[in-house]
């Protein structure tokens, strides 16, 4: 069981302030039952002194979740609107004698629903659910989201992240965006004299978390890519099609984004490779021009009669994976 | 937060059991007393081999196995689980297959996640129904000469929902794959007669039928290739190398036969319980439901997904007001996900994340129930007042279509 502070418990187990608020006059809520988490905070703002008169919450989560919610409403009854911006998710947590590691995203969806309803009281409503770049999709937590938690809570590796906003909680396959997002946003904070340059996190220093506990099973189309037939050894068995090649809306044009193609390229030759060593097999990357990518087939598959069988096979899984039509050349 | 163990209403037996009296007192005189290494010649040691002898038989008939030597003494249910499946696999090393269910415990589904993820084993994942129950169309279907093992567990911990592993059996040893069990959360609560299946490798847990943790055994039929996971020693017949833990030996042996001798009184007083339990929470709670109830069950298991509140926030308050019971398995607590049995139920989306399991023993009398009837309602009224999806009507929707 989690060790919790007497303030948190308290909290949980006597919320203050919950509830609607039927004079509200300005809401804020994030989170969704399907994210695990979700707080509607309520304030009645008196528009003449800009005071935080009343303030009420619901809030839908664990024990964490709640006490936070619990705690935002105190701290910000009697208070200017301008005094309520100032408060940070650090100091929610601070102010309910701190929080599990493992549950500090209880007070970051607090902080945000507080500077949810102050935005929207403020005319500054913004349209988050138009964040465009869901950068967890296990979650759909924005790139944005995840940007202002880093650099307001200073955070310094992955781990954190996910504690904080449950971005890559559960698949992990967007570690990779976490930690260039995380790079990124640490290089600003030592440009701005914010964090030591020392503690910045730099890309490739952490491991990534084996988290996938789940195995995922035949049935994702990945690994269905040389299992179409049942009962004929992976070699023999038909090529798949590839995938009709689909038109590149938003692709941006070759060459600024050799890095993630590179990327994406390995991911997908990654998630082939047990398909290949299965079968005794193996592949690697070695290098792109332009629309051909360069592949070295080692193992049983090189010599192998049905290398282009094989060969195809990758090139689909490519082509699914880049969203236009590469060629695969193999080399020896 | 002080616990009183005295006041306590242990609801959560399947997370683990109060060990036995009985069973401690036998366990006692091997800590001190008699102290000998098993493996040794003189009397101390062989009185310590005598003592895991008896405990072996004791097993032996609470599980109806043909030979003694067939039960193996292991550290617990998941050594078991990965030990049956690892040395399935390296006893047939042309079949690169295996077949599991998608509501496993971890214990089994994270060896399977890392098989497949680092020795290209191709793992089928078999999906279940609503009510929890195996499809067996899929599992036919998957079942070839590829498949060096099938791990189906007997009875689910989650949600008690029984498998029918004897007939599953015969149909993966027509296929010549090994058949192992996780039986974890049947032994002692199920009648068991390995004798009459094809069942190759069954798994068990001591402190689940009130022995001490850190017990448990594998049971590997006669005849069936089984390469060593732990190299060493030659204790257990070679197969699992380390000192025995005599005591632990001894809990379990004195546990298997409190649990054969118990098992029929109490299959009938504490179901009796259970149905009373369910029954009334599910009259007395609006929009909450009994996940399984309509599948064959263990008796002492009841899964109630509760509606627009979330399973650890109910735990809690629950554990404030004396009741212990636990959101899914224990072994899964502090991810952020919602349990993998729920979701592969296809529970609705409001009520996956309040899923509550409580279980039952031999231990949990009317008065426990009582107790917890007492209190149930009314935490689930308190959580659902804060609640943002139950307040208003329709708030629910707009709310859940608001992304982070």
């Amino acid at each position: 069981m989690l060790h919790v502070s007497d303030r948190l418990n308290d909290h949980f187990s006597n919320p203050r302030n919950f509830g609607s608020l039927p004079d509200a006059n300005a809401v804020g809520s994030f989170g969704t039952i399907g994210w695990g988490d979700a707080v509607k905070l309520m304030l009645q703002v008196d528009p003449r002194t800009d005071r935080i008169e009343q303030a009420r919450f619901q809030a839908f989560g664990c024990s964490s979740a709640i006490a936070s919610s619990s705690a935002v409403t105190e701290m910000v009854i009697g208070k200017s609107l301008d005094e309520a911006s100032g408060i940070a998710a650090a100091d929610i947590a601070e102010f309910l004698g701190g929080l599990p590691p493992e549950r500090m995203y209880c007070s970051v969806i607090a902080y945000e629903a507080l500077r949810k309803a102050i935005a929207g009281l403020r005319g500054k409503a913004e349209h988050e659910s138009a964040d465009p770049d869901a950068l967890c999709d296990c979650f759909s937590v924005g790139q944005m989201m995840i940007e202002r938690t880093i650099r307001f809570n200073r955070l310094t590796n992955p781990e954190q992240v996910t504690s904080y906003t449950k971005a890559g909680a559960s698949c992990s396959s967007c570690f990779k965006k976490i930690e260039a997002l995380l790079a990124r946003v640490n290089a600003d904070l030592v440009e701005d004299g914010l964090l030591p340059a020392a503690q910045a996190y730099q890309v490739g220093s952490m491991p990534q978390r084996v988290l996938e506990m789940k195995p995922r099973g035949d049935t994702t189309p990945a690994a269905n890519i040389f299992s179409a037939g049942n009962g004929v050894p992976a070699h023999l068995r038909a090529a798949p099609k590839p995938a009709p090649p689909r038109p590149a809306v938003t692709a941006p044009a070759g060459g600024a984004d050799t890095v993630t193609l590179t990327e994406l390229i390995e991911q997908a030759i990654e998630e082939l490779r047990p398909h290949l060593q299965r079968d005794g097999g193996d592949c690697e990357l070695v290098k792109i021009e332009g629309n051909t990518i360069h592949i070295r087939l080692s193992g049983n598959c090189d010599g192998c009669q049905l290398a282009s069988v094989t060969l195809s096979g990758v090139q689909a899984k490519l082509i699914e994976k880049i969203g236009r039509p590469m060629r695969v050349v193999p080399v020896p | 937060m002080s616990v009183q163990p005295a006041r306590l209403v242990y609801l959560d037996n399947n997370a683990t059991t109060r060990a036995d009296p009985r069973v401690v007192e036998a366990m006692l005189p091997y800590f001190s007393e008699y102290y000998g290494n098993p493996s040794s010649k003189y009397a101390l040691g062989a009185h310590a081999g005598m003592a895991v002898k008896r405990a072996r038989e004791q097993l032996q008939r609470l599980l109806g196995v043909e030979h003694a030597h067939e039960l193996m003494f292991t550290s617990g249910g998941t050594e078991s689980t990965n030990a049956a499946i690892l040395a399935a696999l390296e006893a047939s090393p042309r079949r690169r297959e295996i077949i599991t269910s998608a509501v496993e415990h971890p214990a089994v589904l994270a060896l399977c996640g890392w098989l497949e993820k680092t020795k290209g084993i191709r793992v089928h994942l078999i999906p279940v129904d609503r009510q929890g129950r195996l499809d067996i169309m899929a599992y036919r279907a998957a079942l070839s000469d590829r498949v060096a093992a099938v791990s189906i567990m007997w009875a689910n911990n989650e949600t008690g929902v029984i498998n029918p592993v004897v007939d599953l059996a015969e149909l993966a040893k027509e296929h010549g794959a090994l058949f192992h069990t996780d039986a974890v959360q049947a032994v002692g609560k199920l009648p068991i007669d390995l004798r009459s299946t094809a069942i190759d490798m069954l798994s068990l847990s001591g402190h689940k039928l009130h022995a001490p943790k850190g017990i448990g055994a594998l049971y590997i039929r006669n005849g069936v290739r089984f390469k060593p996971q732990i190299k060493g020693g030659h204790q257990e017949r070679g197969r699992r190398a380390g000192t025995e833990n005599v005591p632990g030996i001894v809990g379990l042996g004195m546990a298997a036969e409190l649990a054969a001798a118990h098992m029929a009184d109490e299959d009938i007083r504490v179901r009796a319980l259970r149905d009373r339990l369910e029954r009334e929470i599910v009259e007395r709670v609006e929009h909450c439901v009994a996940v399984g109830a309509r599948a064959e069950r263990l008796p002492n298991t009841s899964n109630i997904a509760f509606s627009f509140i979330e399973s650890e926030s109910i735990v809690m308050l629950l554990d404030r007001a004396g009741v212990a019971v636990s959101m899914g398995s224990a072994c899964s607590t502090g991810s952020f996900e919602p349990s993998h049995v729920l979701v592969a139920m296809k529970v609705a989306d409001d009520a996956v994340r309040g899923g509550v399991r409580f279980s039952l023993s031999r231990d949990t009398t009317d008065d426990d129930v009582d107790r917890a009837l007492a209190v149930i309602p009314g935490v689930i009224a308190r959580l659902r007042e804060i609640s943002p999806f139950c307040a208003e009507e329709g708030a629910s929707m707009t709310l859940n279509r608001a992304h982070v």
